[in-house]
């Protein structure tokens, strides 16, 4: 493997246009590859041994439905109240409330970014004691989450459909958002149609047919298997035609990595506006749970479908969903809705004040 | 994106590089690197520290060894110690003497229990057994009818009833006895950990099947509540095993370990793909590279392996180092490596790749052009480019819309390659003479540590 390596800096010394070379690089790469996971996998070690069962121990943390939001949001409250207890700003400190962040998921480089500037406030002696360090970072990142716009971008002055398109990763709870969504939207007076664009998932159509019954909405379907793009081309020529004012375009989950999917999606997001209506929301859902594979995803999704806001699900479990922190701050892409359970009415707007406490609490 | 372990630790081990053995103060630095890399992972802090003491034990005690160096010496340790974490003990599948044998599916919503479920299905069968799926997720819409369509997928039959779950995963027990099925499979709704009510119902689904194994689906993008996550499950459910779903993604998979971390249990499958057949054992060795970010290598590998025909592939390897490469042969690659997504993105993968090249642009145009220039040749041109004399070059440069210029680039550029090649095979880099040749910032030394130790012969 050595030599391959020299071999491509040998190449990279060489200042001729060197694509040729490079991609031969990459060849014999694969070919050596190939070879080597040939003889890997014929010797895969086959040992195992039976596990017995335990006994079930504890029973898990109990909370009442009402106040399920609220005891998760304090369930990590160890790091930050030592913190402030302490007299004096010191390593601890810092290193609790480092801790904190990155338990949430907020992650490293985006951790020390909100840091940086503390740190230079507690050297110039500006801020002294632990609890007001924490208030500072506190309004500090409420601030730098401050400058976007949370409203769902809906073009009353358009004379056709507005299209919503949602996508995301496989299991994020696209179908379900646009379920509530549904029903928010309706609530307003808005009439809505869905377009099953999700035609790869096994029933994912039927699981919108009963969102839709559920909130009053038209659905539009495809056979299974069909052309996502034109699904949702049907939808809007429907909605159109009986002067809906909102399609809710559902899309089938797919990996960011996946170079054929994230293709077929920006096919599909370029002919939902070649009809009658236009795209005016394209927002990513975003699962809370989801560590820092979530930048990825905006940085791809964003690229392939110029996403405009993201919905940030299952907000009511233990995690917190520290990674839009980064998203909103890095990738500038605000996040506009919160998902907090099962029911139809469980999606609320993003409260960046709220989300930041959270993050601590 | 994130940078590799070896790409952060060539940083800091430059200046150590002459020394050749490492300070303890040297180790701390490096050390929080390593940090850096799990924790970018996904790997749970808690985790974390806890791999950093294992690792630092290590690293200074090895400080004496001269055998490697030691960029060498810290990689192999950490992907050491995280290959031991990750594996450890398999979950070996027995059958219960009284059939069914039953598993039961737990997870939080949308970690891809339905899928997993179908495709374990489609495992047993493929162990020669006959499964039954049962869709205890009555929670979710359309998620009963979601499995039948996967169950016709595979040739599964499926059993649900409406109503309470527990009934429903009762019921399809007794349908398990009754049309003589060895194999029952519970799938049950996506819940929240810390949902009291939820969490009761799926324990007395549990109490109700008795499952010989229950897996707890983890979806492999998960960051650090993972733990957590895991934590109540196991309390309430006892877990025997993990399947790790969505491995297809570009996560490094950090929960993997932290999960098997505190839980002690296996990592049982793992899901690779939309298909019902991307449903493997679990490999610990392929895990920890890919945490460590030097995964792209082998996930490369893997899609080479899918696109390109391997005995071809050997075929051309060997054709490569003997120096018989013709340019058919180059075409051939060229289009089987546009399979794999755009070239660009798969240079960007490469560990170990200068940064010129890694952010050399390839524009799709030009690798169209050297398509057409090779089209545009003789079968006798491609087998032997040395016969293209002035006359023939301005042929090519014609019939492929190129220009003579373009063309002798690519003629000259392609004999020097074949030299090349020819010389690397003539060192015999397959036996692991890889001597002290590394120049520069001689990351290409620790990435063959690491890699060699996974990939090479054992």
């Amino acid at each position: 493997m050595l030599a391959l390596n020299v071999f491509a800096q040998q190449i990279a010394a060489d200042t001729a246009p060197k694509v040729l070379l490079a991609l031969a690089v990459l060849a014999l790469v694969f070919g050596i590859g190939v070879v080597f996971v040939g003889r890997r996998s014929a010797k895969k070690p086959s040992s195992g041994q039976t596990l017995t069962k335990q006994a079930t121990e504890s029973p898990v943390a109990v909370a009442s439905a009402r106040d399920r939001l609220s005891k998760v949001r304090s369930s990590f409250a160890g790091a930050i109240t030592t913190a402030l207890t302490r007299s004096a700003i010191t390593q601890e400190t810092w290193d609790e409330l480092e801790e904190a962040l990155l338990r949430a998921d907020v992650g490293v480089a985006t951790t020390s970014r909100v840091l940086a500037p503390l740190r230079e406030l507690v050297k110039s002696k500006q801020i002294v004691e632990p609890s007001d360090l924490s208030a500072a970072l506190r309004n500090e990142m409420t601030r730098q989450l401050s400058t976007s716009s949370r409203q769902l971008n809906f073009d009353t002055t358009l004379n056709a459909p507005n299209i919503w398109l949602v996508v995301g990763v496989n299991g994020a709870g696209k179908t379900t958002t646009i379920g509530k969504l549904s029903a928010q939207q309706h609530a307003l007076g808005r009439t809505v149609l869905m377009a099953a664009g999700d035609t790869f998932r096994a029933a994912a159509g039927d699981q919108l047919d009963t969102w839709a019954q559920r909130s009053g909405a038209e659905i539009v379907r495809g056979a299974a298997g069909g052309d996502p793009s034109s699904v949702i081309f049907d939808g809007v020529a429907r909605a159109s035609a009986k002067k809906i004012d909102l399609v809710l375009a559902d899309t089938a989950g797919r990996l960011q990595n996946n170079t054929n999917l994230m293709e077929e999606l920006t096919k599909v997001r370029r002919v939902a506006d070649k009809g009658a209506g236009k795209v005016t929301e394209v927002l990513l859902v975003i699962d809370a749970t989801t560590g820092q594979n979530g930048l990825t995803q905006a940085k791809q999704f964003a690229q392939a479908t110029q996403v405009t806001g993201v919905v940030l699900t299952k907000l009511d479990g233990s995690a917190k969903g520290g990674i839009v922190f980064a998203i909103e701050t890095e990738l500038a892409i605000p996040v506009k809705l919160v998902g907090l359970g099962e029911t139809i009415d469980d999606l609320v707007e993003f409260d960046a004040a709220e989300f930041v406490a959270a993050l601590f609490n | 994106m994130f940078e590799t372990l070896s790409d952060r630790l060539g940083g800091v081990l430059k200046g150590l590089r002459n020394r050749g053995r490492l300070t303890e103060g040297d180790v701390t630095e490096v050390l929080a690197e390593v940090r850096t890399a799990l924790l970018e992972a996904d790997v749970n802090i808690t985790v974390v520290r806890d791999v950093i003491e294992r690792i630092r034990t290590q690293a200074v005690g090895a400080t004496s060894s001269t055998a490697l160096n030691p960029g060498q010496q810290i990689i192999k340790i950490v992907n050491d110690e995280l290959v031991a974490m990750l594996g450890g003990e398999t979950l070996k599948i027995t059958y219960a003497s009284h059939p069914p044998t039953v598993v039961l599916m737990a997870g939080l919503q949308g970690s891809g229990k339905t899928t997993s479920a179908a495709k374990l299905a489609n495992w047993f069968k493929s162990q020669g057994r006959q499964p039954l799926l049962v869709g205890a997720d009555l929670q979710r819409p359309a998620a009963v009818e979601q499995l039948r369509v996967l169950g016709a997928q595979i040739n599964v039959p499926v059993f649900s009833a409406p109503g309470d779950p527990v009934n429903t995963a009762r019921l399809g027990l007794a349908e398990a006895q009754r049309i003589g099925k060895d194999v029952l499979i519970v799938d049950t709704a996506g819940r929240l950990a810390i949902d009291a009510e939820m969490m009761q119902q799926v324990k007395e689904i549990s109490q109700a099947v008795q499952p010989k194994f229950t897996f707890l689906v983890i979806d492999a993008m998960t960051g650090q509540d993972a733990v957590t996550v895991a934590q109540s499950f196991d309390a309430t459910l006892s877990i025997d095993g993990v399947i790790l779903s969505k491995l297809d993604g570009d996560a490094r998979g950090g929960a993997a370990l932290s999960v098997k971390q505190v839980l002690g249990k296996p990592i049982a499958f793992a899901s690779t793909g939309e298909k019902l057949d991307a449903f493997e054992q679990f490999h610990p060795d392929r895990m920890a590279s890919r945490i460590l970010g030097m995964g792209d290598m082998l996930t490369l590998i893997e899609q080479a392996e899918k696109v390109f025909e391997k005995e071809k592939a050997e075929e051309t390897a060997a054709k490569m180092l003997e120096g018989d490469f013709t340019l058919e042969d180059f075409l051939e690659q060229l289009q089987q490596l546009k399979k794999m997504g755009s070239l660009q993105s798969v240079m960007g993968m490469m560990p170990g790749m200068p940064k010129e090249l890694k952010n050399a642009q390839i524009p799709d145009d030009q690798v169209k052009r050297t398509e057409a220039i090779i089209y545009s040749m003789t079968p006798q041109e491609r087998a032997n480019p040395e016969l293209i004399n002035g006359s023939r070059r301005v042929r090519i440069s014609k019939g492929s819309g190129t220009t003579v210029a373009d063309v002798n680039r690519l003629v000259k550029q392609f004999s020097e390659m074949k030299k090349m090649m020819k010389q690397m095979g003539g060192k015999g880099m397959l036996g692991g003479k890889r001597g002290k040749g590394s120049k520069g910032d001689g990351i290409p030394d620790e990435l063959a540590a690491a890699l060699g130790s996974r990939l090479g012969p054992r």
